[in-house]
């Protein structure tokens, strides 16, 4: 018996840990992307289409959209898929994030609970909604995590004019998945993007209170990181990265990702539009 | 309710079913977690051994600081090693950040404080007089050692399912310095939380149980070694 947990303990040893297979150096990519590209599997789809085409073997760092810049402006990535256009500007106006460009959009929609305690069903500004929030002191539940859904949150409230405050208002510090639970639970209002809400449609019994409003466009833009930030940043497989995900292919891709799943589309590819256009 | 039935006829499906992502996940969480808990091995024995035989100043000091890291959180391990591996960080040139190479260096600094104080109170355990008598008897100190490690090798035994236990199931450096890479980078328990943020709670539930199943798997082949011998 000894002897055969000696043997499973060299086997070990000597087995190299897996994935060996990437190269070292300039044939590996680091993308930090947010979580809602990853847990809407739409990553799970590109990236071996991207590994297969450009040779390159990517590794996808999946965080809230602060972490993801703040990581790609010290260096420690190649290229970034983000979904915060104001601070995405800030980074690019700063110099340490270049080349933003538009790769597709989702949209982000209010909901909360069956009895609508304040009255927003059907409203079309969401500004206006959060001001019922606000008013009726209503259970509102926030990501508080800095994610690009956050910080849409936070400059939805600005432009209420409102500073939101414990107790109506519930900040979680958690992804969009567990934020949803909590807002179930606690019967409260939320802010999600519209894939996590069908993934968890079976799960969480709140309703679509408001949607279709401009401002809940959830706009995703793909930056190369300035290689001026770190000692080892790849930028040419970053680059190659930005090029894909504006590739005809790619957003042909992106177009139909998740019909098969939900019914409808998660994503509509915007290659080649600006800011200004939406 | 429901939720847990699907999760359970998931795992029975997905293990009979031998799903090569699961398998996959499953080899990585051992290989990763086993190399860790070696290297944990490795450098606590010695260490423990040396701290429960020597007598110097500040040793109390030291002991008080292995039991500290016997409990250390795995979330602080794993910001200060993806710190270090950072392409900015000291250990940058390396390029082992966000591979398993990487986990496992989390993992065994993790383990290494377990092994060392199990080991420490297991060598403290053996009588002293038993180590005089060896070395009445003409044993040299290393034969001495040898013989006390010998006398102690079934306490140690719980250092091996305690550091391994620790680390198989450890999340916090596992997420941060492995960043849960599918096909590269995930384990049981990163893959656990992804699955849980999609919604896919009956793949989750799944993965626990795949989990508490290796765990205990692991544990009992060593506690039937432990025991026999006892």
């Amino acid at each position: 018996m000894r002897r055969l947990i000696l043997t499973l303990l060299m086997l070990l040893l000597v087995l190299p840990p897996a994935a060996r297979a990437q190269g070292a150096g300039s044939r590996t990519v680091i993308l930090s992307t947010t979580t809602s590209t990853q847990d809407s599997g739409l990553l799970d789809v590109l990236v071996p289409m991207f590994e297969r085409s450009t040779g390159y073997s990517l590794k996808t760092i999946s965080v809230g959209t602060g972490q993801a810049l703040a990581l790609a402006a010290r260096g420690e990535a190649d290229v970034t898929l983000a979904h915060a256009p104001g601070l995405e500007r800030t980074y690019v106006a700063e110099g340490r994030m270049q080349n933003r460009r538009l790769v597709m959009y989702n949209d982000i929609l209010v909901i909360g609970p069956e009895s609508d305690p304040a009255e927003i069903r059907g409203e079309q500004s969401v500004v206006a909604a959060l001001k019922k929030i606000a008013g009726a002191r209503a259970r509102f539940v926030s990501r508080g995590d800095k994610s690009g859904t956050h910080s849409r949150e936070l400059s939805l409230w600005k432009a209420a004019g409102i500073t939101p405050a414990a107790p109506w208002y519930i900040e979680s510090g958690q992804g969009m998945g567990a934020t949803l639970g909590i807002a179930n639970d606690r019967q409260g209002y939320t802010l999600t993007d519209r894939a996590t809400m069908l993934a968890f449609v079976r799960r969480v019994d709140l309703e679509p209170m408001v949607e279709g409003d401009r401002l809940l466009l959830n706009i995703y833009s793909v930056m190369e990181v300035n290689p001026a930030n770190g000692p080892r940043v790849n930028a040419t497989g970053g680059t190659a990265f930005a090029n894909f995900m504006l590739a005809p292919e790619t957003q042909a891709v992106i177009k139909t990702f998740g019909v098969d799943k939900y019914g409808q589309p998660l994503f509509v590819p915007i290659a080649g539009k600006k800011d200004e256009d939406f | 309710m429901d939720v847990l039935l699907e999760g359970v006829r998931h795992a029975v499906g997905l293990l009979l079913g031998g799903d090569p992502e699961i398998l996959e996940v499953l080899w990585l969480s051992l290989q990763v977690s086993g190399t860790a808990t070696l290297v944990a091995l490795l450098l606590g024995i010695p260490a423990g051994a040396a701290l429960a035989l020597s007598r110097f100043p500040g040793r109390t000091l030291l002991v008080s600081a292995v039991n500290t890291g016997m409990g250390l959180p795995p979330v602080v391990v794993g910001l200060f090693v993806t710190i270090f591996l950072w392409r900015s960080g000291p250990l940058g040139d390396w390029e082992v950040l966000y591979t398993p190479a990487a986990i496992v260096l989390a993992q065994a600094v993790i383990a290494s404080p377990i092994v060392t104080g199990i080991t420490l109170a297991a060598v403290q355990n053996v009588p002293a007089k038993f180590r005089l008598q060896l070395l009445a008897l003409g044993a040299s100190r290393a034969q001495m050692v040898w013989v006390t490690l010998r006398e102690a090798r079934l306490p140690m035994l719980a250092a091996v399912m305690a550091g391994f236990g620790g680390v198989i199931s450890e999340i916090g450096a596992s997420m941060m310095v492995g960043g849960n890479i599918k096909g590269q980078t995930r384990t049981l328990t990163t893959a656990m939380v992804l699955e849980t943020g999609k919604g896919e709670f009956g793949i989750a539930i799944a993965l626990s149980i795949l989990l508490l199943t290796l765990v205990f798997g692991v544990n009992w082949a060593l506690t039937t070694i432990q025991q026999r011998r006892a």
